[in-house]
């Protein structure tokens, strides 16, 4: 079966006039049209004129970008859909601009067997908006005891492998999984944090835990492990991503055994790239994530890592949580915060408005992630299946204010003022959204 | 003042402000009925969800004695033993319209996020080991009252600061105050960043404790030896008691209790002449009273209309 499942849905016929189209892959960056034909990209020019029945979108001088995928994505089906459901997890996903997702097995149950990854496969079949994987879990119901049935789960058409939300704690099963993947293939995508280090820990230890007197999650939580899993990899000549990267000590880890030439990837959260632990000083359990927002300093390696590559790709770590599992004590709290509507905006607002990181290269970031799983990358250039994100820069906005299509509104950007919205997203070759006060003109 | 869930917004002068009422309660206290009509006819509800001797009772009788009707809920026999959420059970109390609700949770930030569900005043009454203003409102009373000022005075903190709510808020306290304040302890129960709250860390009582004009002792529990904070209670009572050869005539002894006899402390300091840990528990009342007027009595309900500070100080007819 293919890898990726989505709702039916018809071909896009449009025709995208006055764009400013910008594609770092195709060294696109000028005003352009573009014509889609059924679902395909199919000319690239000035002047164009939109053939009969062909709706013509007039962008306006907004932006066209190749559409965004996200490798990292709590979809909680089965099992917690009163947080998200397919529907409202892949609606959230078109309205922030990404046409491809990844979903996490860390539900319930977990999708650690071939007959869960159907199910979920055959509801995104029906439900998802825009195509969807999955990364099944690497071991039987995320208890680190034994291997999931790796081979059979890859048939069924898992991208790879993760425990996500937990580490793999036994340096051993970790390296079972790596020997067993000369199989069956598949990356093993590593969530990394040393549970004994982290402890009770809720959030960076650092000056503001020991001001709030919450029990800190040392960075060394997750350097060491990844410092230790990269030596497994190494040993066993796997293919590791490393997930949601907090720190600067495992920006050096990673640096260290990409040096190394240990097969390894890396993946970094806007949350992480635009706070710190400054945010979570006013307790507010939106700000609680794992890993957690840590010092400036660490932000600031991490973007540093971001631009030099030594982190491939951007993930948001969506974890919707419902009201009743975030309006409580901070160390009560579900950690966990939405993103796939803010991603864009918030890296926008924070870190390309200002001038920290170039629009090309948030782009390239921010669509690298599906093809460290082996998705193709969505590209502007004729003949490709139409995969594009119109977004105007400038648009200013509050989540609080907008409201989500997400099942759930626990966003750490939740208050903030944003600017730039994604206006229509086309994925794989369908438009899988609009934004309700975007005005269309007919052919 | 709408709350008071923290030290650390406080100014000097609000502080002060609060020990100087405390000092008008305190006459309140010596006289045969200790009692003042100032929040006649409002409630006080207080809300334990941890177990408290000295900070429950004294809040009792905070209350009682501003002439308030108390309500005290603890979580054990209560509907937040059957699972009840911190918010329906705010809102539930908050249906009773108190002017003032007193919580002693074992979560950081509980207080302040109780004030998002009631319009009631929100007293912390410690929250998790985050902050204990009150306590350190009465360690400060207590202070002023040995020490006239505790201007460039040097106070050490011993012990396991890491889990305790009342060093955050007493090192706040005492700094806001211009006291100079040292936590010393075993370097696994003082937390990493500590230096951020303004004190200065050491990991030898040697390294001046002898200097300090107060000594001020943390309660260890013992359940730290179990998780490996420490190796023994052995060890740590040789390193870190205070002892009567540790503690210097003309310094003061405090302790927030209840204390570890033999532990923390030595049963010889406890006796001592040095040690203030009654007038600490006698400060209580005064200063959560001067605490609850604060929140509550400058804003006079319509129907008392008794707004004059003098007339509510008039002691109240039995």
């Amino acid at each position: 079966m293919s890898a990726l499942s989505r709702m039916p849905a018809a071909p896009a016929d449009l025709l995208v006039t006055g764009a400013h189209v910008l594609d770092p892959r195709t060294d696109l960056d000028r005003r352009i049209d573009v014509l889609v034909r059924g679902g395909e990209i199919a000319e690239l020019g000035e002047g164009l004129a939109a053939p009969e029945g062909v709706e013509t979108v007039d962008a306006g001088g907004t932006h066209l970008l190749p559409a965004f995928v996200d490798p990292h994505v709590h979809l909680r089906v089965p099992g917690q859909e009163h947080k998200e459901d397919i529907e409202t997890g892949t609606r959230a996903a078109a309205a922030g601009g990404f046409c491809a997702i990844i979903g996490m097995p860390n539900t319930a149950p977990p999708i650690d067997s071939a007959s869960v990854l159907r199910s979920v496969a055959d509801l995104a079949g029906v439900h998802a908006r825009v195509p969807v994987g999955f990364l099944a879990a690497a071991t039987v119901g995320q208890r680190g005891q034994s291997l999931t049935e790796m081979a059979e789960l890859r048939d069924a058409g898992a991208l790879g492998f993760t425990d996500d939300g937990l580490p793999i704690a036994s340096a051993n099963m970790l390296r079972r999984a790596l020997q067993y993947q000369k199989l069956c293939g598949g990356v093993v995508a590593l969530h990394e944090e040393d549970p004994t280090l982290s402890g009770e820990g809720v959030m960076h230890e650092g000056a503001v835990s020991a001001l709030l007197g919450l029990a800190g999650i040392p960075s060394i939580s997750e350097s060491t492990m990844i410092a230790r899993d990269a030596a497994i990899a190494a040993y066993e000549d796997g293919r590791i991503h490393i997930q949601h990267l907090s720190a600067e000590a495992s920006v050096e880890a990673v640096a260290a055994a990409k040096a190394a030439g240990v097969r390894l990837t890396a993946e970094v959260t806007p949350h992480h790239l635009t706070l710190t632990e400054e945010d979570v000083r006013g307790l507010d359990t939106a700000m609680k994530f794992n890993p957690p927002a840590r010092a400036e300093s660490d932000r600031l390696a991490l973007l540093e890592a971001l631009r030099d590559g030594t982190i491939d790709c951007l993930g948001t770590d969506h974890a919707p949580h419902a009201p009743h599992e975030k309006e409580v004590p901070f160390e009560e709290a579900l950690m966990g915060t939405t993103g796939l509507e803010t991603a864009f905006a918030a890296l926008n607002t924070f870190l390309i408005e200002p001038g920290v990181l170039p629009l090309g290269l948030v782009v390239e970031r921010l669509t690298a992630g599906g093809a460290l799983f082996g998705l193709p990358v969505p590209r502007i250039a004729v003949g490709e299946p139409a995969n594009l994100a119109l977004v105007a820069l400038d648009r200013v906005w509050r989540p609080v204010e907008a409201g989500y299509e997400s099942r759930s509104e626990n966003s750490c950007f939740h208050e903030r003022e944003l600017r730039g919205r994604v206006l229509m997203t086309v994925a794989a070759g369908a438009v899988a959204y609009r934004e309700r006060t975007f005005a269309l003109s007919a052919a | 003042m709408m709350h008071l869930l923290s030290i650390e917004p406080l100014t000097r002068d609000e502080i002060e402000r609060i020990l100087d009422r405390a000092d008008s309660f305190a006459e309140v206290s010596g006289r045969e009925i200790k009692k003042v009509p100032a929040l006649r006819g409002r409630t006080v509800v207080n809300l334990f969800y941890e177990s408290s001797t000295r900070t429950s009772s004294s809040f009792d009788l905070a209350a009682k004695r501003l002439s308030a009707d108390v309500v005290s809920v603890r979580s054990a026999g209560s509907a937040v033993d059957k699972g009840e959420s911190l918010k329906d059970t705010i809102q539930t109390l908050s249906a009773y319209d108190p002017a003032a609700i007193v919580i002693r949770s074992p979560h950081v930030g509980a207080a302040e996020l109780v004030t998002r569900w009631t319009p009631a005043a929100v007293v912390n009454a410690g929250d998790g080991k985050h902050e204990h203003p009150t306590q350190a409102l009465l360690d400060v009373y207590t202070l002023r009252h040995k020490l006239g000022s505790l201007e460039g005075r040097s106070i050490w903190i011993v012990g396991d600061v890491a889990h305790s709510r009342v060093a955050r808020s007493n090192i706040l306290a005492f700094r806001k105050l211009g006291a100079e304040v040292t936590v010393c302890g075993p370097p696994t129960l003082l937390p990493r960043g500590i230096e951020a709250l303004g004190c200065k860390v050491a990991y030898n009582l040697d390294d001046g404790l002898a200097g300090a004009d107060v000594v001020y002792a943390l309660r260890m529990q013992r359940e730290r030896m179990t998780e490996a904070f420490v190796p023994s209670l052995r060890e740590y009572a040789e390193r870190y008691q205070i002892d009567g050869r540790r503690l210097q005539p003309r310094q003061i002894l405090m302790h927030p209790g209840p204390v570890n006899r033999g532990v923390e402390l030595a049963p010889e300091v406890i006796d001592s002449p040095q040690a203030a840990i009654a007038a600490q528990v006698q400060a209580g009342v005064v200063v959560r009273m001067a605490v609850l007027y604060e929140l509550l009595a400058h804003d006079p309900e319509p129907a008392s209309g008794q707004a004059d500070l003098s007339q509510r100080l008039t002691p109240q007819p039995a």
